[in-house]
């Protein structure tokens, strides 16, 4: 059945979707952000769940001239606690290669003498000061994983802070952070704190490892 | 150790001032700082200070062997004062040689400052404020258009904080009004930033825009920036994500009531919870808030409110009635209309992209909201928005989004406002 874009079931489902993208294609030197959910349909499957598909404009908040364009499929299984929304997404075209960005944050996070650690990004005021703007980019993209792993219907998530981020040096070439992230639930408007441990390395993105500090 | 202060100059204008004055100026008093190295020294210091004739007045008290004592001496007695000081050992420095002009550069400076300052339009519109800052520029707004700004006092929060309402009125009685209010929810900072922006843009546009004009010529608008007060106040000192009031809940030790759930219209209803530690906890009856319970009372003594637009962050929204009910309201069909071109007159000053509906059928379903209130009590054009943004930064909105945010709202808001004016009932 058709729904209404801008509605909220379908925003909700759409917002489970770009969070799945966000950690899949987002990283320190891109962050994926929804425009505007073009069309929704929802599909009841007995026995199972429901079904969104949805086609949904995106831009890259590092360049915001440009949209992009995808589709999605999330599966809210029934009665569910549990497990995550199965989620689909495919990306039409090619997103702007972050190679360069990647780089030169790869090299500068290897080259600190101490490691890094920090806290209250945004700040109250809403600054990011721009030599953590990778770092939050980073921890909005690994927040996708958890936002995924944790919607359902009735749940609207949105990274409201990072609370604390610290390095964790590593014996391997990728780079570690656990973070302290602060999520923001928009239908019970709760404020829920979340550590995660998140990889990263330029060629193989971002990973969430299951608990702060573990490999 | 003894430093002698430069003669010349200073001591020519001082020395003249002196013999003019007959008011108490401290010409060429010097403020000394001494430190006693034992209990007995701090004894004599005391004694000094009894000694009327040398009016000695101390700047900071002797107390503890080895903290600092600052006292101020009258310029006839520095050097009896002096000579007793070396005379016990003690150990001195001019801190202060010439008091008279620290404090003529301080009037300078302030006087200087207040110049600055007292003009409403010279506020840092781009950035956050406390609730201080707020509540003195709302006086400084009143001061420069005294012909069209009041400030009334419609109550107090539970922690006593007044509820200050800006009225802009070009004169009649009783006339048709519409009602803002930005803040509800304190850690939405755009929206109080909003509220300030929009006060002075408004009191800027009479006469100048014919819209604002011709609203003005006919209706008053009041203007609630600070709504909840106590939580704006927690937000600054405490918990920058704070939500609700700060009212105490009996038998629990979680504090505060969402002040958007506390209206009395489908009060406890579903999207509102009965747990003081929720932060949609509806409270423990309807209009239980002070916060809500003055704006209630003020728009029912009224009677002639014709409006109501209150304002959160974030989701990108403007919303109608009802949040109590998913069917739809009977003025759904002009609401709905007006909402359509509202936002797109917001979109086409930056292309920021808003959506809009009925609450419970876009964002979801709340019981004992403002607007629903408002609607149910015979104001027909409510309207909730939720300014920017739509998630990235969400409360934490920068700072430098201030001023696009209200500039964007602006005929968001002039359309409302021009429809009813256009639409009387």
């Amino acid at each position: 059945m058709e729904l209404p874009p801008s509605h909220f079931p379908a925003a909700r489902a759409a917002a489970v979707a770009v969070g799945y993208l966000r950690y899949l294609r987002g990283g320190p030197g891109r962050g994926l952000q929804l425009r505007e959910v073009r069309s929704a349909r929802r599909q009841d499957i007995d026995d199972v769940g429901h079904k969104y598909y949805l086609e949904l404009e995106l831009e890259d908040v590092l360049d915001k001239g440009s949209t992009v364009n995808c589709t999605a499929e999330v599966l809210y299984h029934l009665g569910s606690k549990t497990s995550a929304p199965d989620v689909q997404v495919t990306v039409q075209g090619e997103l702007r290669s972050t190679e360069q960005a990647d780089k030169e944050f790869y090299n500068r996070i290897r080259s600190l003498e101490k490691e890094l650690e920090a806290e209250n990004i945004p700040d109250s005021h809403g600054n990011v000061p721009p030599e953590l703007e990778p770092i939050h980019l980073l921890a909005w993209a690994a927040s996708g994983y958890v936002i995924w792993q944790n919607s359902t219907e009735n749940t609207k998530f949105h990274l409201a802070q990072v609370k604390h981020v610290k390095q964790v040096k590593r014996s391997d070439e990728d780079l570690q952070f656990d973070y302290v992230l602060l999520l923001h639930e928009m239908v019970s408007q709760e404020v829920l704190p979340c550590g995660v441990s998140v990889l990263w390395h330029p060629q193989r993105g971002a990973r969430v490892c299951h608990g702060p500090g573990s490999a | 150790m003894l430093d002698v202060p430069p003669a010349g100059a200073r001591a020519g204008i001082h020395a003249a001032a002196n013999i003019l004055s007959d008011s108490e100026k401290i010409v060429r008093d010097q403020v000394l700082r001494v430190t006693a190295r034992n209990e007995e020294q701090i004894a004599l210091l005391r004694v000094l200070g009894e000694q009327e004739e040398l009016q000695v007045d101390f700047w900071r008290h002797p107390n503890i062997p080895g903290h600092p004592v600052d006292l101020r001496v009258p310029f006839p007695n520095l050097q009896g004062v002096k000579k007793l000081l070396d005379f016990r050992n003690f150990s001195y420095s001019i801190m202060i040689e010439d008091v008279q002009e620290l404090l003529d550069e301080e009037k300078e400076s302030m006087r200087r400052s207040r110049r600055v300052k007292r003009s409403s339009r010279t506020f840092d519109f781009a950035s956050y404020h406390t609730i201080d800052e707020i509540y003195d520029w709302m006086d400084v707004l009143v001061e420069d258009h005294p012909k069209l700004v009041s400030k009334i006092q419609i109550g107090q929060s539970y922690e006593n904080r007044p509820l200050y309402v800006l009225k802009f009125s070009t004169g009649g009685s009783n006339r048709p009004a519409v009602w803002l209010d930005t803040g509800i929810h304190s850690r939405e900072w755009i929206t109080q930033a909003t509220g300030v922006w929009t006060a002075n843009k408004i009191a800027q546009e009479y006469g100048q825009d014919p819209s604002v004009t011709a609203i003005l010529d006919s209706m008053d608008i009041f203007l609630e920036i600070v709504t909840n007060p106590d939580g704006f106040a927690f937000t600054h000192s405490s918990n920058r994500l704070w939500r609700k009031t700060r009212s105490i809940n009996a038998g629990s030790r979680c504090v505060g009531v969402d002040p958007n759930r506390n209206w009395d219209a489908g009060f406890g209803g579903a999207g509102s919870s009965s747990n003081p530690c929720s932060e949609t906890y509806h409270g423990p009856h309807a209009h239980s808030e002070k916060e809500v319970r003055a704006i209630v009372d003020f728009i029912r003594a009224h009677g002639k409110v014709k409006s109501v637009i209150s304002i959160h962050s974030y989701s990108q929204m403007l919303l109608f009635p009802y949040g109590y009910r998913r069917a739809p309201a009977p003025d759904h069909q002009e609401m709905n209309e007006l909402a359509k071109k509202a936002v797109s007159d917001l979109a086409a000053v930056f292309g920021t992209k808003y959506t809009y509906g009925s609450i419970a059928n876009t964002i979801y379903m709340a019981g004992g909201t403002t607007i629903d209130w408002a609607y149910d009590n015979g104001v027909k054009y409510s309207f909730t928005l939720e300014l920017r943004d739509s998630g990235r930064y969400g409360f934490l909105l920068p700072s430098s989004q201030i001023v696009p945010t209200a500039t964007e709202t602006w005929p968001a808001l002039l359309d409302i406002m021009v429809h009813v004016l256009e639409h009387p009932y």
